[in-house]
């Protein structure tokens, strides 16, 4: 098979259709994924294909989404539902938290829930409120959830499928502002690493930037710009934000004695404070600089005009980078 | 085989056949060739007066919206939600409420603010991104648009709730008198916040009123997909009335949104309107229609315009003349130039005023991240390269 250059869209449009071809149990459901293909035309023309039963347009109801689909787990289904926005994720708050993240446990391991909840986040596409949130920290602090974050189109055609074929209820969250930006280059024979590890995307030897979702394209201009002046980031994207991996995170810092955590999400309890808590942990005696975090400040995501000047972009981690040195 | 089981009425019995043009229980007082038709429950002895303003209103309406779908177009909205066919349902509701009473709008209600007295300018900050919804929701007893789908509606309970214990509810002043009116679509009605406000407006008889305007469609959804009957026949459920009106004929939606508002207004308690209408647009100005629904379906609806049948009956009995349409051209032009030239000198937000919009009163945590993120901002002034020196 030839390879093909895709966008994350395509990708994930893919992914889903593969593992809707591999296992009958795949059941899609959202608001408007049928005829329309969702607002982002992820599930572009799976409807035509798998019929009605298998792609669903569901009323208009984000409780009634997720709720049902935990019924359809437990009757042997493996629904994937779309959330249309991050910020319409919060009608569907109490059965992901109380319901979906609990069921495992709560039948002491008798039940799986292998629900996969599609969310497309962040910002930057010029939208109006509520539809440009980071909303990850909510289900990473919640037990019994899985969270991970695409970054890219290879990425978003396997972790797809690897979040649907895993037993436990993955929170997956695809950066919107990427659908229908870059194109890479698919191999689909190629062994795609395991869903829950994080990937040195580029090595680097001077100060180590974290960044998951949107940010890694951030944070790998960051390292560019940086080189030109001199100084070698290595940039690792994170991949699954729960659990975390770990291991290539500690290594790298051991190495490189800084770190900068970037994310569109809110820094206060975000994801990079429990980065910033573990590598001090664990690396202490490497640091030469606290752990240091670029995201969003303690305010709503502002209106669209102003929201370049929000979002961590590239002057913004450099400037991290640039105060991790000045220690 | 055994015989199916046989549990309660047969609901083709209860509702009827299923109704595709609005059934028989809809109320119109206006066909839509222009025919005056009267209705012994609701009708309203409307003046020449009122019937030019009526027209009016609805023609500006359309202005607004279309002077704001071309101001997306050429890039001044980030997007932008249409009312194209639904003038008639939100005129006649908007005309319906008196100066007390209280609107809780999604993001479609460009009608219903204009008759509130909200400067159309005012809603195109929100899809242009320079806020988000600039008005002040007491000035005008307006509400802030709401995205998140039926949220509104618990509002607006909550607030007819609030009135009730204020005393503004069946005294017997009209002036003192008051109501609230939700709005909200087809698509919301399946949203448990609708269904909770439903519960919670009956429970305490609160004097709301909920105005759904049935547009057929949510987004790429039919209403097919909402609901197996109609929707008005939902309120009884809940413990109040339902009617529904001829969305697309803006006298019967007046007359039915009037009496509904008076029956809360005088402690009656909660109703429901279904206005029967159409959008005739996309969804958004994002949205592609014709990946989802048939030309067909357009071209019924084209027949219904509501803004059309009043012309017809304006004309047919002299209501009008040539003067009439020339002033409400040139008024509409106004509105156009009015919207145009205000949407690009709408000013942009300031990015350190953000912080205090908070809370009340900004934190000493947010004003230190404010002061660091100005000190950040000042690094770049004066320099071409970026902050640090970074180019
Ligand atoms: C909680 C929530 N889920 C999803 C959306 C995305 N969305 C925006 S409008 C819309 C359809 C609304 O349909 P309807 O209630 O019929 O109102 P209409 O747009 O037709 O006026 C959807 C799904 C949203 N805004 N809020
Ligand atoms: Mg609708």
């Amino acid at each position: 098979m030839s390879n093909q250059k895709i966008t994350l869209a395509k990708g994930l449009n893919m992914g889903l259709r593969k593992a809707m071809e591999d296992d009958d149990k795949v059941l899609l459901m959202g608001e408007d994924v049928g005829k329309l293909g969702g607002v982002f035309r992820i599930t572009d023309g799976l409807q035509k294909d798998f019929g009605e039963d298998r792609v669903i347009d569901s009323p208009l109801a984000e409780s009634g989404i997720v709720g049902t689909a935990v019924g359809m787990a437990l009757r042997g289904y493996r629904p994937v539902v779309e959330i249309q926005f991050d910020g319409f994720v919060y009608p569907a708050y109490d059965q992901i938290v109380c319901q979906v993240a609990k069921y495992t446990y709560r039948s002491q391991g008798k039940v799986k829930m292998p629900i996969v909840i599609r969310i497309p986040f962040g910002g930057g596409i010029g939208a109006v409120e509520h539809h440009s949130e980071s909303p990850e920290a909510q289900f990473a602090h919640t037990p019994g959830l899985k969270v991970v974050a695409c970054s890219n189109p290879v990425d978003g055609y396997w972790m797809i499928q690897q979040a649907i074929a895993h037993d436990d209820p993955v929170i997956f969250l695809e950066p919107k502002r990427q659908y229908h930006a870059d194109k890479a280059e698919l191999d689909e024979s190629a062994t795609p690493e395991p869903l829950f590890t994080s990937r040195v995307v580029r090595a680097g030897s001077d100060a180590t930037v974290l960044a998951y979702g949107p940010t890694v394209k951030t944070a790998l201009k960051c390292a560019e710009a940086a080189e030109s002046e001199g100084r070698s980031l290595e940039v690792i994207d994170l991949r699954t934000l729960s659990p975390l991996d770990m291991a290539p995170v500690y290594e790298s810092v051991r190495r490189t004695g800084r770190c900068v955590v970037t994310h569109e999400a809110h820094v206060n309890l975000g994801m990079g404070a429990e980065l910033a808590a573990r590598v001090t942990e664990e690396c202490f005696y490497s640091l030469e600089a606290p752990v240091l975090r670029v995201g969003a400040f303690d305010t709503p995501y502002p209106p669209s005009r102003i929201e370049e000047e929000y979002l961590p972009d590239l002057d913004r981690v450099l400037d991290a980078v640039d105060r991790s040195f000045a220690y | 085989m055994s015989d199916p089981v046989s549990f309660g009425p047969d609901l083709a019995d209860v509702f009827g056949p299923s109704q595709t043009d609005g059934g028989p229980d809809l109320v119109q007082l206006l066909t839509p060739e222009g025919e005056r038709v009267h209705h012994p429950e609701f009708d309203h002895d409307f003046s020449a007066e009122e019937l030019r303003g009526l027209y009016r209103d609805m023609v500006l309406t359309r202005r607004i919206d279309v002077e704001a779908t071309a101001l997306q177009r050429h890039g001044e909205l980030g997007i932008w939600a249409q009312l194209l066919g639904q003038e008639a349902a939100q005129i006649g509701a908007g005309r319906a409420l008196r100066p007390q009473d209280y609107v809780f709008p999604t993001y479609r209600e460009h009608g219903v603010a204009y008759c509130k007295g909200v400067d159309p300018l005012r809603l195109l900050g929100l899809f242009r991104g320079v806020d988000q919804g600039g008005w002040d929701p007491n000035e005008n007893n307006f509400g802030l648009y709401t995205i998140v789908i039926g949220a509104q509606t618990l509002h607006a309970t909550g607030y007819a709730m609030g009135m009730q214990r204020d005393g503004v509810v069946g005294t017997g002043d009209p002036d003192r008198d008051s109501a609230v009116i939700a709005h909200f679509g087809d698509g919301a009605s399946s949203q448990g916040d609708v269904n909770e406000a439903f519960i919670f407006a009956a429970s305490y008889n609160a004097p709301v009123v909920f105005f759904c305007q049935n547009n057929q469609w949510a987004i790429s959804e039919p209403i097919e997909r909402q609901t197996r009957i109609p929707l008005y026949q939902r309120a009884l459920g809940f413990g109040f009335p339902g009617i529904r009106v001829d969305g697309n004929d803006v006298l019967a939606t007046y007359a039915v949104t009037k009496a509904a508002l008076q029956r809360a207004r005088e402690g009656n308690g909660p109703s429901f309107v279904e206005a029967y209408t159409y959008r005739m647009g996309a969804h958004t100005t994002t949205d592609d229609p014709t990946r989802y629904r048939l030309n067909d379906e357009l071209e019924h609806w084209k027949l219904k315009d509501p803004i059309e049948r009043l012309k017809v009956y304006l004309r047919r009995n002299g209501l009008v003349d040539q003067e009439f349409f020339d002033d409400l051209d040139a008024e509409a032009k106004e509105l156009g130039h009015h919207l145009r030239e205000g949407c690009k000198a709408l000013p942009d937000p300031k990015p350190l005023d953000q912080f205090g919009y908070v809370f009340s009163e900004i934190t000493d945590e947010i004003a230190a991240q404010r002061d660091e993120f100005a000190a950040y901002l000042a690094s770049f002034e004066g320099s071409t390269t970026t902050a640090g020196g970074h180019s």
